[in-house]
């Protein structure tokens, strides 16, 4: 796919227009605008403080959009609170995996069926065997609490509690941070297998661009709160200067 | 011996009652981060409101054991419906204001409240009707009365009840991750705001059970009994550690051993009070976060 083709598709699940963002003084987006279409896996690449995470918490209305617009399938999500906004069908695996370190595995899964769990057992029990088929190793810590799993049994919790939420758009802020590579791969194979096998769209934040970029249809890089570059990752991969000028020496 | 044991069921009795009152302390505070001051004056709306309903529902029955669970069940009711209304009013429009702001107003909610009940009601003291038979038990040389083993029972049941729900609900379940993430809550789809609503009914609801339980032991009441519940529930919830539930039960009881077994050993019994904030002091300056409390994460 080229960029012609994605222009082709019709409407975008998520288009971001504009959009900016500010703590107090210090502005941490200034009108970035990018398009995720149904199906993709789309990177946002850049270095620290660059407004990665920045863009996914405005994204899920835990910061708020200073203006611009969130348009998620026609609708604007913007000032619409985030629980809401899990309902419209995004999930997010936020920065710092954010488990709830005092439930057990089975409890942080349970709690992410929230929405429908009281009216649909079944649709949760199955949701909970295909997490369990995709990390084995959660099944047999079922009963332990969150808190206490490793690192990377924490980002499969996290992301099998976002999958559970069942939304059609997945954002993943990091999933590699602090996390062996052998097990990132293993996480990046996972990303892969629930975009193509459940149709998932994903768009995902990552500070390892080489990987990003591998696995993704299309990127955008992000500089101090502005797309400085954007591209079909395979288009991308082979610029030297943005290689060089953007995604520092991980590659 | 029988000092002993009679001492240990005067305990339990009022450790039942301490507990109750520090849950709903300790539950708004591990949802919200505030500090209710409130809460001892929600008390004392409580007991009027138990008294008036006592009073009219003895006009319609005699059987006293019905009065007392009608009364009890929509006093908790009623004033679960203020503490929501309270809490959306005056609590709500200043999230994410600095916590001393939200002390303020909630110690001058609980000012309001008692300064309506002393408008419209008058300062003198009240006496709660018997709602439970009279009835006196000697076991060797220990006496005690029904409504004791009534308090320790129907506060056990509570706190059973309580703990299933916490447990066991969805709803419950989605009230501890709120309150060991609220943020990450959000992003399961849980409105903070509902399970705010929730913490404040259930923390009133129960408070109320303890009003009705407190009334059977302690018959008198006026429109000042707030301040003296307040410190209870603060000095329980923090000695077992803030924001926990278990801890707030165990603080109810580690506090009541305090003012039971103090005046046993001590020469004036008015220096309960002051061996319960030394016992407090002294637990804070070794394990600052209370007994049951974890080091709390700092939330971003
Ligand atoms: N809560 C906050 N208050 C004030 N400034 C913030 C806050 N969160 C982020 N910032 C600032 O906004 C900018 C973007 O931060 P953001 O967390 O979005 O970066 P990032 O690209 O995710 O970085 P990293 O790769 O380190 O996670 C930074 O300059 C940061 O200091
Ligand atoms: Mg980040």
């Amino acid at each position: 796919m080229n960029s012609k083709d994605r222009e082709q598709k019709n409407q975008p699940i998520l288009a971001v227009e504009n959009l900016c963002v500010a703590y107090g003084k210090i502005k941490a987006l200034k009108e970035i605008s990018f398009q995720v279409y149904s199906g993709e896996i789309v990177s946002l690449l850049g270095s620290n403080g660059a407004g990665k995470t920045t863009t996914l918490n405005a994204i899920s209305g835990i910061v708020p959009a200073q203006s611009g617009k969130i348009v998620f399938r026609g609708q604007n999500l913007v000032g619409m609170p985030t629980h809401k906004i899990v309902q419209c069908g995004i999930a997010h695996v936020p920065e710092g995996r954010r488990i709830f370190p005092e439930l057990t595995v089975e409890e942080n899964l349970h709690i992410a069926g929230y929405l429908f769990s009281n009216r649909n057992k079944p649709l949760l029990e199955q949701r909970m065997e295909y997490i369990f088929s995709l990390f084995p190793r959660l099944k047999e810590r079922r009963q332990q609490a969150g808190g206490t799993l490793s690192g990377g049994e924490q980002q499969m919790l996290a992301i099998g509690r976002a999958l559970i939420t069942g939304g059609d758009l997945l954002l993943m802020d990091e999933p590699s941070m602090g996390i062996a590579p052998n097990l990132v791969e293993e996480i990046f194979a996972t990303i892969q297998t629930i975009n193509q096998k459940n149709g998932l769209t994903i768009f995902l934040v990552e500070q390892n661009a080489m990987m990003a970029m591998e696995i993704s249809n299309y990127c955008y890089v992000l500089e101090t709160g502005v797309i400085a570059h954007e591209g079909v990752s395979k288009d991308l991969m082979q610029d030297d200067s943005v290689a060089r000028a953007y995604l520092g020496e991980s590659i | 011996m029988g000092v002993l044991l009679q001492q240990a069921v005067n305990l339990l009795q009022l450790g039942s009652i301490y507990a109750l009152l520090a849950i709903g302390f300790s539950m708004v505070y591990g949802i919200v981060g505030l500090v209710n001051f409130a809460h001892g004056d929600i008390f004392m709306v409580a007991t009027y409101l138990l008294f008036f309903l006592a009073t009219w529902l003895f006009s319609m029955t005699s059987s006293s054991f019905a009065v007392l669970l009608a009364s009890t069940a929509l006093a908790a009711a009623a004033i679960g419906l203020l503490a929501m209304i309270i809490e959306r009013v005056a609590y709500k429009p200043l999230r994410g204001a600095p916590k001393v702001s939200l002390v303020v107003t909630s110690l001058a909610v609980g000012l309001l409240l008692q300064h309506l009940v002393l408008e419209f009601l008058g300062p003198n003291s009240q006496r709660v009707p018997r709602m439970v038979p009279d009835i006196k038990f000697t076991v060797g040389t220990v006496n005690f009365e029904f409504y004791q083993i009534l308090i320790i029972l129907f506060a056990l049941f509570i706190m059973l009840l309580l703990n299933q729900f916490i447990r066991r609900t969805r709803t419950g379940v989605a009230m501890r991750a709120v309150s060991q993430d609220a943020t990450a809550a959000s992003l399961m789809g849980i409105s903070k705001d509902f399970i705010i609503s929730v913490a404040f009914v259930i923390g009133a609801a129960i408070a109320t059970v303890g009003a009705s339980l407190y009334g059977m032991a302690y018959p008198i009441f006026d429109p000042y009994i707030g301040q003296m519940i307040n410190w209870w529930s603060f000095t329980a919830a923090v000695l077992g550690g803030i924001g926990n539930i278990r801890g707030a039960v165990l603080g109810g009881f580690l506090l009541a051993a305090v003012m039971v077994i103090s005046p046993m050993v001590l020469p004036v019994s008015s220096y309960r009070d002051i061996v319960a904030f030394s016992v407090l002091i002294l637990v804070l300056l070794v394990k600052p976060s209370g007994l049951l409390g974890k080091r709390s994460i700092q939330k971003v």
